[in-house]
């Protein structure tokens, strides 16, 4: 039996699903490839540039912390890479190129590592940058390009939609390819559903906090969003323009920042939904989906203590 | 319609098809018994031999007068040559006594066969549980005896034969299902009697279709037993997820299966009761499954109570460099730290596995992405109940009801940051009771 005098023992269970965190922040980035893949189609190589210097900004970052602090170097989980893209995603194509450098070391130093780093920051790193940028550089964040061009202009469908801008409002098929202008990353639906659709199937996100957030877009838009009177306005539109389906399948979903619960994060979608709506229309921004997510992610923690499942064999009180 | 189930759950490892096709095969008795007095969740029975005694195979070497409680019987003729602690492979270390056999197997003479069912009655049958040694054999070892008796006001509805075997590699179910089916469906007959009930379920996975087909094909127009085939996760075969599944009633919080008129017994301890009422020889034997990748042989054999792991897995043979052994299931089972336990009445299985096969990797932090709160199958929110349990937070743990933790260990199979969660669930759970009782 000498064979057997070197075992190990450990609780069970003594079997592990293989499931892993790197894998998912890996199929997060590889889900976000056609919309990467469409930016730099519709914006030129200056988006890729973005995107690259705003990864690398956020890993070099993260490595530089972790080695600091003492801590064990893991730029490899992807979960930085995640932060950088969709930090880069969010930027327009105009932008001064040290800004996504700016924005990714705030993400990460400030936003993610300061607070404890992954799994510890109570904002979504990417969108808290986004916040802050917006409010540091509100001009270079807000001078949006229309694909295929080579000049500035300040209209998105969303401002022309709400007053704020004069234009012609582009068609739903621009919209849904993402023909339109915005910021690099959120202009394709297409894209985005696409990469929405793969990591649902690969069971990364949860269908409820998109669902409860583009459903909530649909209904109050509807409701509320035509100037002839309730009922008259055009929900497909609000679905479609804007940073709506980058934020509801990829940050929203963000696991550090939303409910652990199922009525949760049904309940953070509806609510992010609702405040993202709230600016759109009576907001001095024409767009809300950053701020909605951001006010969720704050709410995360009680949305979670209000509601704990029933547990099997009890009643609801 | 889908199959029936419960909510929650997760696909584990099965590798059933390892030792499923293996027929039960008795492995000749070892040179040595260690037999722990104590194989019953309840009061511990008190040795009724002393050593230099010669004792005969079925006969009761401990016994007590506790109600919550089973005899112990000798599993191999020969002296009894040592009373003292030995380690069980529950983990501890356990008054035991240590038999060496003549190598006769002489059954002792006034062991007899039970009159017919019809002939007994539900108090005869019962006291002829305890008689028998009979303790669940799932793992669980409660008296069997106890388990049929209602407490006062309460009542029997429906048996349940739990056939899910839902834990991996574990195939000593399926085939006690195939080849003693006369047993199983006798059985439960007898457990039908002495719970007085008129119906029964007999829940089998439906990963074991043959077993399924042929229960059916035996019990034919029987009235009363049902088949039952049940989706495929784990954890089926816990019995409040069982009970959920067969019927859609949940067992209360804290409460017992007969709070929902359920009786719940595996089919092993089902066939068992029924090989004993046939013959009268007690449980001194099990079918247990050897299985993992480091058994040459693996298989399901039919082996004598006491008989230590180490003896049956030089009979099956070792390769490869050997790294865990586990009693039981690989998600509920135990880890042994020697091969020197022996096979108690709960030994399910004998798992060897490989050093490529056991899993390594440093937790990392949880990044909250809720898997765990997905598959627990009591739908507790592992991930806060291991954070209070860490920061001590035990009022907290209670109120999110850690006690209602069934330990199946979806939380941790399932954690993508490879987090302890059902262990430090476990250790939480110690905590909260000890504070109760501290408060009393």
């Amino acid at each position: 039996m000498e064979k057997l005098d070197n075992l190990v023992v450990s609780s069970s269970p003594h079997l592990r699903s293989g499931a892993d965190v790197e894998k998912m922040m890996w199929h997060v980035n590889l889900a976000l490839l056609p919309a990467i893949l469409l930016s730099v189609y519709f914006f030129g190589f200056r988006a890729l540039a973005i995107i690259i210097l705003s990864i690398a900004a956020a890993v070099v970052t993260e490595g530089i912390i972790q080695k600091a602090t003492g801590k064990e170097v893991l730029i490899a989980d992807g979960s930085a890479v995640v932060t950088g893209l969709l930090l880069g995603l969010n930027m327009p194509v105009h932008v001064p190129l040290w800004l996504p450098v700016i924005g990714s070391v705030f993400a990460i130093a400030v936003v993610k590592q300061a607070f404890g780093g992954l799994g510890s920051n109570f904002m979504n790193p990417a969108l808290a940058a986004r916040a802050a940028m917006l409010a540091a550089w509100p001009v270079h964040m807000t001078s949006y390009a229309v694909p295929f061009v080579d000049g500035i202009t300040h209209a998105t469908p969303l401002s022309i939609l709400s007053g704020a801008a004069h234009g012609e409002l582009p068609s739903y098929l621009d919209l849904f390819i993402g023909n339109v202008g915005g910021v690099i990353g959120e202009t394709s639906a297409l894209a985005l559903l696409a990469g929405g659709v793969y990591l649902f199937v690969k069971g990364v996100i949860d269908w409820r906090t998109p669902t409860g957030f583009l459903g909530t877009v649909f209904i109050l838009t509807w409701i509320f969003g035509g100037n002839a009177g309730l009922f008259t306005g055009d929900p497909l539109y609000h679905l479609l323009a804007g940073g709506l389906m980058l934020g509801a399948f990829y940050m929203a979903t963000d696991y550090v920042t939303s409910p652990v619960t199922k009525k949760g994060r049904l309940l953070m979608g509806i609510g992010a939904g609702a405040i993202t709506v709230m600016i759109r229309l009576w907001g001095g921004y024409p767009e809300g989906v950053t701020y909605g997510i951001l006010l969720m992610n704050i709410a995360t923690p009680l949305l979670d203590r209000y509601t704990v499942p029933r547990i099997y064999g009890t009643v609801r009180k | 319609m889908g199959r029936l189930t419960f909510q929650g759950g997760v696909h584990p490892i099965y590798r059933k098809e390892i030792t499923n096709d293996r027929p039960i095969t008795p492995i000749p008795a070892p040179a040595q018994v260690i037999i722990p007095l104590q194989q019953n969740i309840g009061a511990p029975p008190e040795p009724l031999v002393a050593v230099g005694d010669l004792v005969k195979v079925g006969q009761k070497i401990a016994d007590t007068e506790a109600f919550v409680s089973a005899p112990v019987h000798a599993s191999v003729s020969g002296k009894v040559v040592a009373i003292e602690n030995r380690l069980s492979p529950i983990g501890k270390e356990v008054p035991a006594v240590v038999i060496e056999s003549d190598g006769q197997a002489i059954p002792l003479e006034d062991l007899q066969p039970y009159p017919a069912l019809e002939e007994m009655s539900p108090d005869d049958l019962r006291r002829a549980m305890r008689e028998g040694g009979l303790v669940g054999m799932g793992g669980a070892m409660f008296p069997s005896h106890v388990k049929v008796t209602a407490p006062q006001g309460k009542k029997f509805e429906l048996v349940i034969i739990n056939g899910s075997e839902c834990e991996g590699f574990l195939t000593c179910d399926h085939r006690i299902m195939l080849e003693w089916t006369d047993d199983v469906i006798y059985g439960t007959r007898a457990l039908m009697k002495v719970t007085g009930v008129e119906k029964a379920y007999i829940g089998v996975e439906a990963n074991k279709q043959d077993a399924i087909d042929i229960l059916r094909e035996k019990l034919g127009a029987e009235e009363g037993i049902e088949v039952k085939p049940l989706e495929v996760k784990y954890p089926q075969g816990a019995e409040k997820q069982l009970i959920k599944a067969l019927t859609g009633r949940e067992v209360p919080s804290g409460g017992l299966p007969v709070d929902v008129g359920c009786l719940v017994q595996n089919v092993g301890t089902t066939a068992t009761f029924a090989r004993y009422l046939k013959t009268g020889m007690p449980l001194v034997d099990r079918v247990v499954t050897v299985s993992g990748s480091s058994v040459k042989n693996p298989g399901n054999y039919l082996v004598k109570i006491g008989t230590s792991f180490g003896y049956i897995l030089d009979y099956c043979g070792i390769i490869g460099e050997p790294k865990k052994l586990i009693s039981g299931g690989p998600m509920m089972g135990v880890a042994q730290i020697t091969p020197e336990v022996p096979v108690v009445k709960g030994t399910s299985g004998i798992l060897l596995f490989d050093k490529k096969d056991v899993p390594v990797g440093e937790a990392r932090p949880c990044v909250r992405c809720g898997k765990c709160v997905d598959v627990c199958p009591v739908y507790l929110l592992p991930v806060y109940l291991m954070d209070y349990t860490l920061k001590g937070m035990l009022h907290r743990a209670e109120e999110y009801h850690i006690l209602d933790c069934i330990e199946c260990g979806c939380c941790s199979y399932t954690c993508p940051s490879r987090r302890p969660l059902v262990q430090t669930i476990r250790m939480g759970k110690a905590d909260v009771l000890a504070r109760r009782k501290k408060r009393q």
